[in-house]
């Protein structure tokens, strides 16, 4: 039996349905206050337990056609991933969410809702799985000085240190030998907190995924990004978890942790990275 | 069941104030989320799920890779 409320529940031609999120039909009585993409305005689409967040967009946008030259455009795939964003963030702060991939359309609400049926055993199960947790990002960065401690020399603050009777090319080629060295040097710590991160984290998560190195004209710019992870965290183990994972970079020089979230479980939301599974860090000596 | 959750904790002070970077939230969007369907090939008529991959959005952007669509899918 399925059921659509709230505003727009329609199935014509002209729309298509956008969806957000699916949740267990008890668990998010009302819609969030919250207008998604383009504006328009959410609706439930029931299906027995589940509950998809749903909005009706316009199928000449939003269809196959249109959503193509929607995202050729940079600006517009940004505002689509944030409008995306601030739907499933509103759910997930009341209720337990498995976020859909970005862009997920349904021709009707009919469709979405057989797929709702077809899948239901395998959604109740991620979403018990998923209740009460919430995702952690954990970047880890190499970030070489730009200047080569090593390189403003044990004779002091001369900025073009140059040893007695040393010519200016072999000055700079002795720099640019220790800049490599330190650079090196960072690298290889940073490599040995990323190693570190999944032991270090298992006390405190439920599961652990792994993203690729962020590159690239996006990524931040504030040096290499050498491991790019996402962990499944308790809701009440966010403040634990930010403290010891960013602890991790004390006494290493040049590298940096960065810890992001809490987000919905985006990346434990494919049912792919069970529990103690591949994705489950196993310890890396 | 996740009455618990609608009380303000911790866990839930989502980064107010803090933009959110958009690279971090395309890690998550475009490898992330339930794919209920899987991908789709666009010029297959009669799918019921619109999904497309958009990972090579991100490369084409990056100018790695030309999306999918130049590719003659």
């Amino acid at each position: 039996m399925t059921r659509t409320h709230g505003a727009g529940g329609t199935t014509d031609r002209n729309t298509v349905s956008y969806v957000y999120a699916v949740c267990r039909a008890g668990g998010a009585p009302e819609v969030p206050d919250v207008r998604g993409v383009d504006g328009a305005p959410l609706r439930l689409v029931t299906q027995g337990s589940l509950a998809a967040v749903t909005a009706s967009l316009p199928a000449d946008e939003f269809g196959a056609g249109g959503l193509e030259e929607w995202l050729k455009d940079l600006d517009q795939l940004e505002r689509l991933a944030r409008s995306h964003n601030e739907v499933v963030d509103a759910l997930h702060a009341r209720t337990t969410v498995l976020p859909m991939r970005l862009a997920t359309v349904y021709l009707d609400d009919a469709r979405l809702s057989r797929v709702l049926r077809e899948r239901a055993e395998g959604f109740g199960q991620l979403l018990d799985r998923l209740d009460g947790q919430v995702e952690m990002g954990v970047k880890v960065y190499a970030t070489p000085a730009a200047r080569t401690p090593a390189a403003t020399s044990a004779r002091g603050a001369e900025p073009q240190d140059t040893a007695e009777g040393e010519s200016p090319g072999r000055a700079y080629l002795r720099r640019r030998q220790a800049h490599r060295r330190h650079s090196r040097d960072v690298h290889r710590t940073a490599g040995e907190v990323a190693a570190r991160l999944p032991r270090t984290a298992a006390p405190l998560v439920r599961a652990r995924a792994v993203h690729r190195p962020q590159q690239g004209e996006l990524a931040p710019r504030i040096g290499e990004n050498v491991a790019n992870e996402a962990y499944l965290v308790a809701r009440s183990d966010v403040m634990g978890f930010r403290g010891t994972l960013e602890g991790m970079a004390d006494g290493a020089p040049g590298v940096h942790v960065e810890v992001t979230g809490p987000w919905a479980p985006y990346s434990f939301a494919d049912g792919t990275s069970a529990d103690g599974g591949a994705t489950q860090g196993a310890p890396d000596d | 069941m996740t009455d618990a959750l609608t009380t303000r904790d911790p866990g839930n002070e989502h980064i107010a104030g803090r933009q959110i970077v958009l690279i971090d939230l395309l890690d998550r969007l475009l490898n992330g989320g339930a794919v209920l369907a899987g991908d789709l090939v666009l010029s297959i008529a009669d799918v019921d799920l619109v999904h497309i991959n958009l990972r090579a959005v991100i490369r084409s952007v990056t100018g790695d890779e030309p999306a999918p669509w130049d590719q003659g899918l």
